[in-house]
């Protein structure tokens, strides 16, 4: 049975991105993929938690993707996390809300796969450095599925932003599919 | 060249007509009479009475016609202007309001007319409902002058008034009923009857009647439009003119011939065009000839004015004048109140539309061709007629007069400041639309809030929604202690009136010191008043919105939602921070420097422009943050 997959997406200037944007547009064209765009729909930051835990409930796979911003989200996500997945409906006593759908992250970083280990310039790898994320998800009982990773974004050239949009899009594919990888 | 020994040709004639309405019309507006009694007056001097330049040519039956056409013309653009909704929208002011002032008042002159001058009760009733029609030119521009348009005086004269213009066509329809001589000519502009069908039994008078306007409905919708097309498309706008004033002379023509007037004809054919997509062009394009036909027509009237009989007859003139006024001014005043206006909007409303207008000569010149009113009246009524509209103006200097002292009186009387004692934590004078978008937050967020508001209709609306509003002036410092003045934290300034504004701070600043202003500024200078009284707190009226309604044309215009709402609330902080940075300017510079650019509008302006583009798109920059390649410089080289 094909998942409905929820795509988070948070770019504060979408119009200044190119990995991302790449991306994205590889999501819009996937069968069963509802892209959220978090900045156009609060540009004042004042989230419809209502209509967001709503939305939620209505896909079962969540995609969160974004750019990484000083080892995190841009800060539309946070505001997301803290207003939305609230005690007693993403967690907590009888917050089961969110529970058994599988969470994933997408992310485009600038530093290269080597940058991002312990001798590396950013001392620590992705999966540490994703790992409030990773907690978050688990908390909320959701199944964290491994992230999308684009590297040293800004030295992809054309061609290669293309081929990594056709593996997100595979990603994509393969979540609404419900495999477990 | 010259026809008629006895009077000047039809050249000489046009140009005589024509330089009186040149010199005369702009004399008249500029004294505030209206171009209607421009060409009355152009009328007296050039014919017969005074000058004598037209001699006979006034009573050709030529010019008549002539001026004539000048109504149906008219009739026929009344017509086309009619919008059905929004008339309905406004029925009861318009239909409720309009209609019984023309019925009282008509009937009330026709009763004077019966029983003082012992008239039949048809001539009686002509004359009334003649007498009845106001001064639409004259009442509008008076108002629009003295900016009473959107009061509710204003406003229900001005539905009055449009009323009574739609009111001529049934008049027209119904004025050959009322005839009871014998008509002057058939086939006249105003009058029924006559025509192909003159001997045959009523129900087929009536029935070509039903038919003939249901041919020229069928028509407009299934014909007019498409050739209307056609022409417009061969792009000869010439043809377009002429052929909109063959359609009007036409239908007048086929209406005369079942025994219609022309002018209800051509009423019908208007609204028939109505909602058709050409009607702007051809309002535009018979919009001048109705303009000059109706001058020809209003001073073909000026110069068939008895001369010799309005100075044999002053007092029977200014008499029936006043009379007409005294009586229209009590039925509009008893209307007025009947629908629900306050005392002085209603002395306001009788007063300002007592006088008897242009139309009424309109219906005067009808009412004579078609034999319903004698030609011995014509003379003295059109007089007193025209001595009414000359008092126009100063009846509406004498309305308003009289409803602002009928407005004191029933503030000081009957209404006193209606104040409730109390302890609230907020004091907010002026409940308006801006009053109440501070109250409520307030009061939503559990302050105690206390209002003040001046207006009393506004008041009693407020309470009837179940507000606490109090009634009272806010500027007078009794009412200010009463509410509470002394032990609250804050007042809100929220008059609309900025001299009131900035009087009722200085008031408060001296008598409760300790009282935190926070204030509405009707713009920047009235701005640099309040800061310079020292309100803790203000907000321009309309800047926000302003700044909002650019933020959500950003995103019409295409721009990404953050971006927009970042620029409007860079732009806003920006813009408050100049109000402070050149409000300490206004403080230090040498009165003249700084009041110059202040005072000068298009200085103040240009700098705030100048400043905008060199400081502002700086500070929008800050998006740069976000840009992969501005933030983090050249790549981090991780095998280092």
């Amino acid at each position: 049975m094909p998942q409905r997959l929820l795509l988070l997406f948070a770019h504060p200037a979408y119009h200044r991105s190119r990995a991302n944007r790449a991306l994205r547009v590889a999501a819009e064209g996937v069968a069963g993929v509802t892209v959220h765009d978090l900045y156009e729909t609060y540009p004042d930051f004042l989230i419809d938690v209502e209509a967001e835990q709503a939305r939620l409930s209505a896909h079962d796979v969540i995609v969160v993707q974004h750019p990484f911003y000083w080892y995190s989200a841009p800060a539309i996500v946070k505001e997301w996390l803290d207003l939305v997945l609230t005690n007693g409906w993403a967690f907590g006593p009888g917050g089961t809300a969110l529970a058994g759908k599988t969470w994933m992250q997408a992310i485009t970083a600038g530093g290269a796969d080597a940058a991002y280990a312990p001798e590396g310039l950013n001392r620590f790898t992705l999966a540490e450095l994703l790992r409030p994320f990773e907690a978050t998800a688990h908390l909320c009982g959701c199944r964290w599925a491994p992230p999308f990773l684009l590297t040293a974004s800004r030295k992809q050239p054309a061609e290669a932003l293309i081929a990594q949009a056709g593996a997100y899009r595979a990603r994509l594919e393969a979540l609404i599919a419900g495999e477990a990888a | 060249m010259h026809d008629a020994p006895t009077g000047p040709g039809l050249l000489e004639a046009a140009f005589v007509f024509l330089a009186a309405a040149v010199i005369a019309a702009p004399i008249a507006k500029r004294l505030g009479l209206g171009s209607v009694l421009g060409y009355l007056f152009a009328g007296v001097i050039i014919g017969p009475q005074a000058l004598g330049l037209i001699g006979d040519a006034a009573t050709s039956e030529g010019l008549r016609q002539a001026a004539e056409f000048g109504i149906v013309i008219m009739l026929f653009l009344i017509g086309l202007e009619l919008q059905p909704a929004r008339l309905w929208a406004m029925r009861t002011s318009i239909l409720g309001m309009g209609g019984a002032h023309v019925l009282l008042s008509g009937l009330a002159l026709a009763g004077v007319g019966i029983m003082a001058f012992g008239l039949s009760w048809q001539m009686a009733l002509a004359i009334g409902l003649a007498l009845a029609q106001s001064s639409t030119a004259i009442v509008l521009t008076s108002l629009r002058e003295r900016g009473l348009v959107g009061t509710d005086a204003g406003r229900a004269s001005f539905s009055i008034l449009l009323f009574q213009d739609m009111a001529i066509i049934p008049k027209l329809a119904l004025f050959p009923l009322l005839a009871t001589l014998p008509v002057a000519g058939a086939g006249e502009a105003g009058g029924h009857g006559g025509g192909v069908l003159a001997g045959q039994p009523v129900w087929v008078q009536a029935l070509a009647i039903v038919a003939a306007v249901g041919g020229v409905v069928a028509a407009g919708r299934l014909v007019l439009r498409p050739v209307f097309r056609w022409i417009a498309r061969s792009g000869l706008h010439e043809i377009f003119t002429a052929f909109a004033l063959a359609l009007v002379v036409g239908v007048a023509l086929l209406m005369q011939s079942v025994g219609l007037s022309a002018a209800l004809g051509a009423f019908v054919a208007g609204v028939v065009l109505a909602d058709s997509e050409f009607r702007h062009e051809i309002e535009g394009d018979i919009d001048p000839f109705r303009g000059l036909l109706l001058g020809l027509f209003f001073i073909t009237v000026g110069a068939s004015i008895d001369l010799a009989l309005v100075l044999r007859e002053p007092l029977l003139i200014l008499g029936i004048a006043l009379g007409a006024i005294a009586v229209k001014a009590l039925a509009g005043f008893l209307v007025a109140l009947a629908f629900r206006h306050r005392l002085a909007d209603a002395g306001f409303i009788g007063l300002a539309l007592a006088e008897s207008g242009e139309f009424a000569l309109v219906l005067f010149s009808v009412s004579l061709a078609g034999g319903i009113l004698a030609p011995a009246y014509a003379p003295v009524l059109t007089a007193a007629v025209v001595v009414s509209m000359m008092l126009t103006p100063l009846l509406v200097i004498a309305a308003t007069t009289l409803s602002q002292r009928l407005l004191g009186a029933a503030q000081a009387g009957a209404r006193a400041p209606d104040v409730e004692e109390g302890r609230p934590d907020v004091i907010v004078a002026g409940y308006g639309r801006f009053g109440q978008a501070v109250g409520r937050l307030l009061a939503a967020m559990g302050q105690s809030v206390s209002v003040l508001d001046h207006d009393a209709d506004q008041v009693e609306l407020l309470r009837g929604f179940g507000r606490k509003v109090n009634y009272g002036d806010a500027l007078r410092l009794d009412l200010l202690r009463l509410a509470g003045a002394g032990e609250a934290k804050l007042l809100v300034v929220a008059i609309d009136d900025r001299d009131k504004a900035t009087e009722l701070v200085e008031i408060a600043r001296r008598a409760f010191p300790h009282l935190k202003i926070a204030a509405r500024a009707y713009d920047r200078r009235h701005a640099y008043e309040l800061m310079a009284l020292g309100v803790e707190a203000l907000e321009r009226e309309t800047f926000a919105a302003g700044a909002r309604l650019g933020v959500k044309a950003l995103r019409l215009l295409g721009k990404p939602a953050y971006k927009a709402e970042r620029a409007g609330r860079i732009f806003t902080r920006f813009d408050e921070k100049l109000l402070e940075e050149m409000f300490a300017h206004w403080r230090t510079l040498p009165f003249g420097e700084y009041q110059r650019i202040v005072r000068d509008r298009t200085a103040l302006e240009e700098e705030l422009f100048r400043r905008d583009t060199a400081a502002f798109t700086v500070a929008a920059d800050v998006d740069e943050a976000w840009d992969a390649e501005a933030r983090e410089g050249p790549e981090p080289d991780a095998s280092r």
